[in-house]
């Protein structure tokens, strides 16, 4: 603090000395040595030269008086650092209503407070990584804790050890968030499990993911790097099954939500109901291939059980590549995949989905300074199309054999940064739906942040993938305090 | 005759020598600033203050390493965030090239992400602060013309002017280079009208491991008002960091080694 000031007076008296036409060398900072021959005595400095910087601390004559001041700290940081772990997290309280008259839901569409504790241990030998959040939520009418799917007062996100049992190889055991592929809020190779309930109701993005339990081992090589994840025990999504979100039932042939709610006959078996995901991927100079397979089911309900009446997650092996790089001056990407539904590969069954070939291509480019925009395309392309009609009950809406959609987002900063508007759109021209989401979110502090968006679903057709949740539409707002 | 064809050579000459001067003086300044060792870790304390007054830091560390077939050319850095909490354990990397756009790859934890980023502006603000992107990474002297326009007992004071002035918001910048270290110790950036809007200042030099280090610098803008000061601890040099640490492993599993 002493040396600042004091650099702040000698630039000041420079300043001032310059101003009276005394040509003056700026003083050398601490650190620095100034040449024998240095004195005062200085060609003058032509009018309209800005002065001379003075020297830094650390440059000049003067040995370096070093009082740089310690980072500020307070009560709690001082608490935290103490602690023989890590533990950082926030608290945050988020509320939001629906904007349309839904009997079947109540109005808040959201309204709970969250408590996340991360807690990170370093060993030599592994890495201890949790991260825990206790939750009120007023708007679910159970709140029983339900530890797979994150219900009641706590959703545990990640209880992961990280062991390195070889220079090339990061094994990773636990409960864990994982993700890859290329899209932005589009997965086609990422069959890990999403939230679709948070992330439609308005909670950060980061609660789209939801974890799953699983060991991944990460091999490392020139040719090509493995991810190889195996989870023992089938990890759906958590989907929307009515109970907080209204959604269009087939069988129904209307909007369903509280009132009929979907029940599944969940796959829970353990090692005999697993799901295995791999991937290849290398760089190829600045661009990044990748290779991807995935054996398990279809992550949210693809099928229903005539007989009991169930929903269920039939048999699903999928097949994918991606390439991202730079093209002009945005991010270009690519993505395919074939979904092979092994319950009904001839596509004649009703109850099961039929297979599906997914494209996606995406290009994302800073328009302005702090002004981003992304665009995607999305292709879900039904097989056996002509079984999949011939066998479609009477007076089911039938899907098209394409669909189609567009997306865009757009994301600028201002403020420092410390504002940040969002716009991402889904628009399926296909089934003529869509879903907008907005958000706004400002940095109070470095410690507060509050926030406000919307979920807007539209569309014509109540069965449609968006238009179905048009019943939905919500807005929200939130205040989070991190540590 | 003769004697008058020895002068003009004596002049072209001498010409030459002070061409070759101001490019040698900033070559050596760009090694000083962005290239000392092969590598180097940093502990980075930013605080910004904002026009009101308000203050927000940042806490980062950095990694850097010179691409070997290159002097003082591409670079591969990483970046590991810890405070505020809103990007803690957030880990960016770069990897820089002098001709073309850099490469950057942005990992947020909560999703498990490895985002890539389309490249920006230079010439935008770093998570927020007074310094530019292309302040933290280094910007390339090809891309300007280096005139020295005075020289002191202590700096070399060099003027530099953009050779495309489409691509940056200044009109020329001034450099004052410490002679014996070649640290740039202040800069000024101007615009049309000659006014110094922006101010970068060294304000603390150290020496460590035998190179003279920046420990402590400020940048000021005074089109936005305020600024932000960048304090580094725990600098380390040719610490032999490998070069699969800039890569996705260590994006999603970051080198806690090198960053406790």
């Amino acid at each position: 603090m002493g040396v600042t000031r004091a650099a702040i007076l000698s630039s000041l008296l420079g300043l001032l000395l310059s101003t009276m036409a005394l040509a003056q060398d700026p003083p050398l900072p601490a650190g620095l040595v100034a040449p024998v021959s240095s004195t005062a005595e200085e060609p003058q400095l032509p009018a309209g030269l800005s002065s001379e910087p003075t020297l830094p601390s650390g440059l000049g004559t003067v040995s370096s008086i070093s009082s740089r001041s310690p980072a500020r700290d307070d009560a709690a940081a001082t608490f935290l650092d103490s602690l023989p772990f890590d533990l950082t997290g926030f608290i945050e309280s988020r509320l939001g209503t629906r904007l349309d008259d839904d009997t079947t839901q109540k109005d808040t569409s959201i309204g709970e407070v969250r408590l996340q504790l991360q807690i990170e241990s370093d060993w030599d030998w592994a890495r201890l990584g949790i991260t825990a959040d206790l939750l009120y939520d007023r708007v679910p009418e159970e709140h029983n804790l339900k530890f797979d799917s994150g219900g009641g007062w706590l959703d545990l996100r990640q209880a992961a050890l990280l062991l390195r049992p070889a220079d090339n190889a990061d094994l990773e055991v636990g409960r864990q968030i994982l993700t890859w592929g290329t899209g932005d809020l589009i997965f086609i190779n990422d069959l890990f499990p999403k939230d679709w309930n948070a992330f439609f109701i308005g909670r950060q993005d980061e609660y789209l993911k939801a974890p799953s339990d699983a060991v991944k081992l990460a091999l490392f090589n020139n040719v090509a790097n493995l991810d190889i994840i195996y989870t023992p025990r089938f990890n759906s999504d958590r989907f929307i099954d009515g109970r907080r979100l209204s959604f269009f039932s087939p069988i129904q042939g209307r909007i369903v939500g509280r009132d009929f709610p979907v029940d599944v006959d969940s796959r829970n078996r353990w090692l005999r109901e697993d799901e295995l995901a791999l991937r290849a991927y290398r760089n190829l100079g600045s661009w990044e291939a990748a290779l991807y397979a995935y054996g398990g089911y279809w992550k949210s309900p693809g099928g229903q059980d005539p007989v009991t009446g169930l929903a269920t997650f039939p048999n699903l092996y999928a097949f994918g590549a991606s390439l991202r790089g730079p093209v002009a001056s945005g991010i270009a990407t690519v993505e395919t995949g074939y979904y092979d539904s092994r319950d009904d590969s001839s596509g004649d069954n009703p109850f099961i989905n039929n297979s599906e070939f997914r494209f996606l291509a995406s290009y994302e480019q800073e328009l302005l300074p702090q002004l981003t925009l992304g665009v995607q395309y999305y292709l879900e392309w039904l097989q056996d199309y002509d079984n999949y009609r011939r066998s479609l009950p009477p007076g089911f809406a039938a899907r098209d054999e394409k669909r189609h959609v567009f997306t865009t987002r757009l994301t600028r900063l201002a403020m420092n940064q410390n504002l940040t508007l969002s716009l991402f759109n889904y628009y399926g021209p296909s089934d003529e739906d869509g879903y907008l989401r907005v958000n706004a979110n400002y940095k109070l502090s470095d410690q507060w942040q509050i926030e406000g968006g919307s979920n807007l679903f539209y569309g014509d057709r109540r069965y449609t993938f968006f238009g179905q949740f048009e019943d939905n539409n919500n807005l929200y707002v939130g205040i989070r305090f991190g540590f | 005759m003769k004697k008058l064809l020895l002068v003009i050579a004596g002049l072209v000459s001498l010409q030459t020598a002070a061409a070759i001067e101001v490019d040698e003086v900033v070559a050596k300044a760009n090694h000083a600033a962005y290239y000392q060792g092969k590598d180097g870790k940093a502990r980075v304390q930013m605080t910004i203050v904002d026009a009101q007054g308000r203050e927000r830091s940042r806490n980062f560390t950095i990694l850097r390493l010179d691409v070997q077939d290159e002097v003082d050319g591409a670079q591969k850095m990483y970046v590991y965030f810890n405070r505020p909490a809103d990007v803690n354990k957030t880990a960016f990397m770069v990897w820089k090239k002098l001709e073309g756009d850099d490469d950057r790859w942005l990992y947020l934890p909560a999703l498990d992400l490895v985002k890539r980023i389309a490249s920006s502006d230079e010439r935008t603000s770093f998570v927020g602060s007074h310094f530019f992107y292309e302040d933290v990474s280094g910007r390339v002297p090809t891309e300007d013309r280096h005139v020295l326009v005075e020289e002191t007992d202590n700096y070399y004071v060099v003027e530099s002017t953009p050779l495309n002035a489409d691509q940056v918001e200044f009109a020329t910048y001034k450099n004052w280079i410490h002679k014996q270290t070649f640290l740039p110790v202040r800069t000024e950036f101007y615009n049309d009208n000659g006014q110094a809007y922006r101010t970068y200042e060294a304000l603390k030099v150290e020496d460590i491991g035998g190179y003279q280090t920046v420990t402590e610098s400020r940048m000021s803008d005074s089109r936005i008002g305020g600024h932000t000061t960048m304090g580094y601890s725990d600098v380390q040099y040719d610490m032999d960091l490998a070069e699969d640490l800039f890569t996705e492993r260590y994006l999603r599993n970051p080198p806690r080694r090198y960053l406790r």
